[in-house]
């Protein structure tokens, strides 16, 4: 194997119980354009920041031309020759970019010259960098990389932020760079960028990888068959029980009423274009995207963290708009951040955590009735099934626990429409299971939650429904009965199902999932 | 695709040089204003201030000059120093020690090694936050305990002397009677450092590491050691207030003056942004200046001492708070 630019043998790496890596493998020939290809959690970033320096495996070599090399830092990945592009530039904001390139001992001329490659020569190098659109900054970035003629190039997620025209040029460039034997590796959530661009594509799935495919016709189905695994025969040891344990009641269907929740055309930021659904009380929704499709955005603009750029929220047929927090608690609409400390005061108690959304509801500051206090909070305990051990500290418990703890504190006192983003993640099956049939108890109970996983099999576990979101657009929906791992994983892809892609499709796709 | 309307809109406007400059030195011209305009109050309300008072000011700031000047570079590597003072008394007393009843010569030798003993100390803090990990604040804050401590080993009571020529250093004038010796002084001292740092790799390091330290880390910046270097730099600035001091006052008081919150004060009102990478060295001095000459004019007005601390407190968040809303238009005409 000596005709390898690059490459990586079981690599593997562990934070605490959870294995990010198990056993990944990765070569690039010279002149090859490499794609990093896996679902959400199976390891790509982990694999980048071994091979850029910023993380150490537990095992595994990384060969470069044959010889072995020990990757510690940036700068000793920079001197092997692997220079990356990461999601969020690395530029420092308060320099011009004048002195960004000072900094990193880049040369001005050379940088010159790929600026115009890419189209943006033009750019003033004495502007501050924090005052330049993120667009820029990504190219920019690029542009910087490629100054330093590096042997691999890296590209993480380079075309996400990019306006259609800018993407174009910058497939154009990075494809050139075979011309002279130097080698890129290409991630990104678009697969139509990947069929056109990539020579290989190397399929990562649970911190593996799970085979390497030539991008040829058809490729793109072989790619999203290996990010699936096997068939979901193999699984079902895993889902049936807890459809025995799920009653769906059905009350989605028949219900007349106004909805719940209406999303008319909402947009915000750069990611969340034209996202418009609704929700009905009794109905869990699922929302399906790969990451920053405005996903997050969409859950902080409901839960009034974020301000609306357009569009509408309507919560029981009225118009509303939150200007904080606590105007979306008023409207009925609570929010389970999937980092449980983000919503949880750590060194607080189980108690005092669950209390404080009724006992100290915003905006008011009177004295607290102990007993009715501690009564609710009991129900609620018991009827979570939360591990009170190590109550008084909420940092103390496990990480399903917290999660729990959460979630129990907007049940305590009833809750009309919960928004949980991706609650489970990180958690053990069992406490996961048991959040899915909360959500289903909750709903039979005529609430109505909105529910972002990343995991797909939740989508038929714990919904009604499924929408799905790619470049801050809704691009399907479907019931959960359809909504199969496959199905949705083609859907998050913008893949239309099952029939290869005509180009102008292929075209329209790219330019629908770019516009600003 | 052939269009490329999109691009068009990536890049900013092009500014004129003479635009640019402006909006770059704005808070410092700004700043400038605000000195100018409380100069003219103290002509106005005693018309025979002139320029032996000037020269009096400029001593009088002086140290605290100094101080502001240490802070603000630590504070633009995104740490900050509560030892200011202290290190101040430490190293002022070192130097009335080692100036008392020696030669003129000597004297010159003991300024450097009083350099060099807040070059040192500087560092130290440095040393410790970066191995240790304990955050910028608690660590300064014990050390400032710590130097202190020094100050009064060094010398347990007021004392020690220093040589003549050193003490005329901060008094006069240069050249015209208008231009205070001890702003020159100033001028040179803190220029001699921060210029050609500014223009170094280290400076640039420095920025860097205050505005985003992962980013930094990714340029190829040692994050840790562009850190201690910034605390020495901060520690180097100390001993030049210490040295001011004595100057001032021909010995050395081993007691801690107001020096660390007023250097606080300082580079707040000078432009540093106190989360790191923002700001530079002219405003935080001019500054020194502006704070010292509200208490001036609130003198000249009559107003009670106890009062004009609490005008001061006021003017120094009004004005900060009049660049934040600046700077929060400034971000949305943008956007």
């Amino acid at each position: 194997m000596t005709d390898q630019l690059l490459e990586a043998r079981g690599v593997a790496k562990r934070y605490g119980a959870v294995a990010a890596l198990r056993d990944a493998s990765l070569s690039v020939r010279p002149g090859e354009v490499h794609a990093l290809m896996g679902a959400n959690g199976a390891g790509k970033s982990t694999l980048v920041k071994i091979l850029t320096g910023t993380v150490r495996p537990d095992a595994g070599t990384i060969t470069l031309r044959g010889r072995e090399h020990v990757i510690r830092s940036a700068v000793e990945a920079r001197r092997a020759g692997i220079v990356s592009v990461y999601q969020d530039p690395s530029l420092v904001p308060d320099l011009t970019i004048a002195e960004n390139l000072r900094l990193t001992e880049i040369p001005v001329r050379a940088l010159r010259t790929w600026l115009e490659e890419l189209g943006i020569a033009k750019l003033d190098l004495e502007a501050y960098v924090r005052d330049l659109p993120l667009p820029t900054l990504r190219v920019l970035d690029l542009a910087r990389a490629l100054a330093v003629d590096p042997a691999v190039l890296l590209l993480d997620e380079m075309t996400a932020a990019l306006p259609a025209d800018l993407t174009e040029r910058v497939l154009e460039v990075v494809g050139r760079q075979r011309e002279t034997g130097r080698s890129v590796i290409f991630i990104s959530h678009r697969l139509i960028e990947i069929s056109r661009l990539c020579d290989r594509a190397t399929v990562l799935r649970d911190g593996e990888t799970v085979g390497v495919v030539e991008m040829a016709p058809g490729a793109e189905d072989r790619i999203v068959e290996l990010m699936l695994g096997p068939a979901p025969t193999g699984d079902e040891s895993l889902s049936q029980p807890m459809d025995d344990v799920v009653d769906r009641t059905g009350v989605a269907t028949g219900t007349t009423d106004v909805p719940r929740l209406v999303v008319r055309n909402l947009r915000a930021g750069t990611a969340l274009s034209d996202v418009s659904f609704e929700l009905r009380a009794g109905e869990v929704l699922g929302i399906v995207a790969l990451e920053g499709q405005g996903q997050e955005e969409l859950f902080e603009t409901l839960a009034g963290s974020r301000r609306a750029d357009g569009g509408e929220i309507l919560v029981d047929g009225r118009s509303v708009r939150f200007g904080h927090p606590a105007d979306a608690i008023g409207a009925g609409l609570v929010y389970v951040p999937a980092d449980r400390l983000e919503g949880l005061l750590p060194q607080r108690s189980v108690r005092e955590n669950i209390a404080l959304p009724f006992s100290a509801p915003a905006r008011s500051w009177g004295l607290i009735d102990m007993r009715a206090e501690r009564r609710t909070v009991s129900e609620a305990i018991d009827r979570l099934q939360i591990d009170t051990r190590a109550q008084s500290e909420v940092r103390r418990l496990s990480g399903g626990n917290q999660q729990k703890v959460t979630v129990a504190r907007w049940i305590a006192t009833g809750v009309r429409t919960l928004l949980c983003f991706d609650p489970t993640r990180g958690i053990d099956i069992r406490t996961k299971h048991q959040i899915y049939q909360l959500l289903r108890e909750l709903a039979a109970a005529g609430a109505a939650v909105l529910l972002y996983t990343s995991e797909l099999e939740e989508v038929q576990l714990a919904c009604d429904r499924a929408v799905v979101i790619f470049g801050g657009h809704v691009v399907e929906e479907m019931r959960a009965s359809d909504a199969d791992e496959a199905a949705l994983l083609r859907a998050a892809y913008a893949l239309p199902p099952g029939v290869p892609i005509p180009e102008e499709e292929a075209a329209a796709a790219v330019t629908s999932g770019t516009a600003p | 695709m052939s269009a490329t309307p999109v691009t068009a809109t990536l890049e900013p406007r092009p500014r004129t040089a003479a635009e640019q400059s402006l909006r770059r030195n704005g808070w410092n011209l700004a700043l400038f204003a605000l000195m100018g305009g409380l100069l003219v109050i103290a002509r106005l309300l005693r018309p025979e201030y002139g320029a032996s008072d000037l020269q009096s000011l400029a001593t009088e700031v002086l140290p605290i000059a100094f101080a502001a000047a240490a802070q603000a570079v630590c504070v633009i590597a995104g740490g900050v120093d509560l030892s200011v003072g202290s290190m101040m008394a430490f190293t002022t007393v070192t130097a009335a020690v080692l100036m008392k009843d020696r030669s003129d010569e000597f004297a010159l030798v003991a300024v450097i090694l009083v350099l060099l003993l807040g070059l040192s100390i500087g560092a130290i803090n440095g040393l410790l936050i970066v191995v240790s990990r304990v955050p910028d604040i608690v660590v300064t804050l014990a050390m400032s305990f710590v130097w202190a401590g020094c100050a009064l080993l060094v010398l347990n009571t007021p004392g020690g002397g220093a040589a003549d020529w050193f003490k005329s250093l901060s008094v006069g004038s240069w050249g015209t009677e208008w231009v205070p010796r001890a702003l020159m002084l100033l001028a040179i001292a803190v220029g001699v450092v921060w210029i050609p740092l500014r223009r170094s790799r280290l400076g640039l390091s420095i920025y860097a590491i205050g505005s985003d330290h992962v980013a930094a880390l990714r340029s190829g910046v040692d994050v840790r050691r562009t850190k201690v270097a910034a605390y020495a730099v901060t520690g180097l600035f100390c001993a030049m207030g210490g040295l001011a001091l004595t100057m001032n006052t021909g010995i050395g008081t081993p007691v801690p003056g107001p020096y660390t919150l007023a250097s606080v004060a300082a580079i707040v009102l000078g432009g540093v942004s106190l989360v790191g990478g923002r700001g530079g060295m002219l405003g935080p001095l001019i500054a020194a200046f502006i704070l010292a000459l509200v208490r001036y004019d609130l003198f000249f007005l009559g107003v009670d001492a106890n009062y004009s601390t609490v005008i001061q407190g006021i003017v120094l968040v009004v004005v900060v708070m009049i660049g934040g809303l600046v700077a929060i238009r400034r971000s949305r005409r943008r956007a």
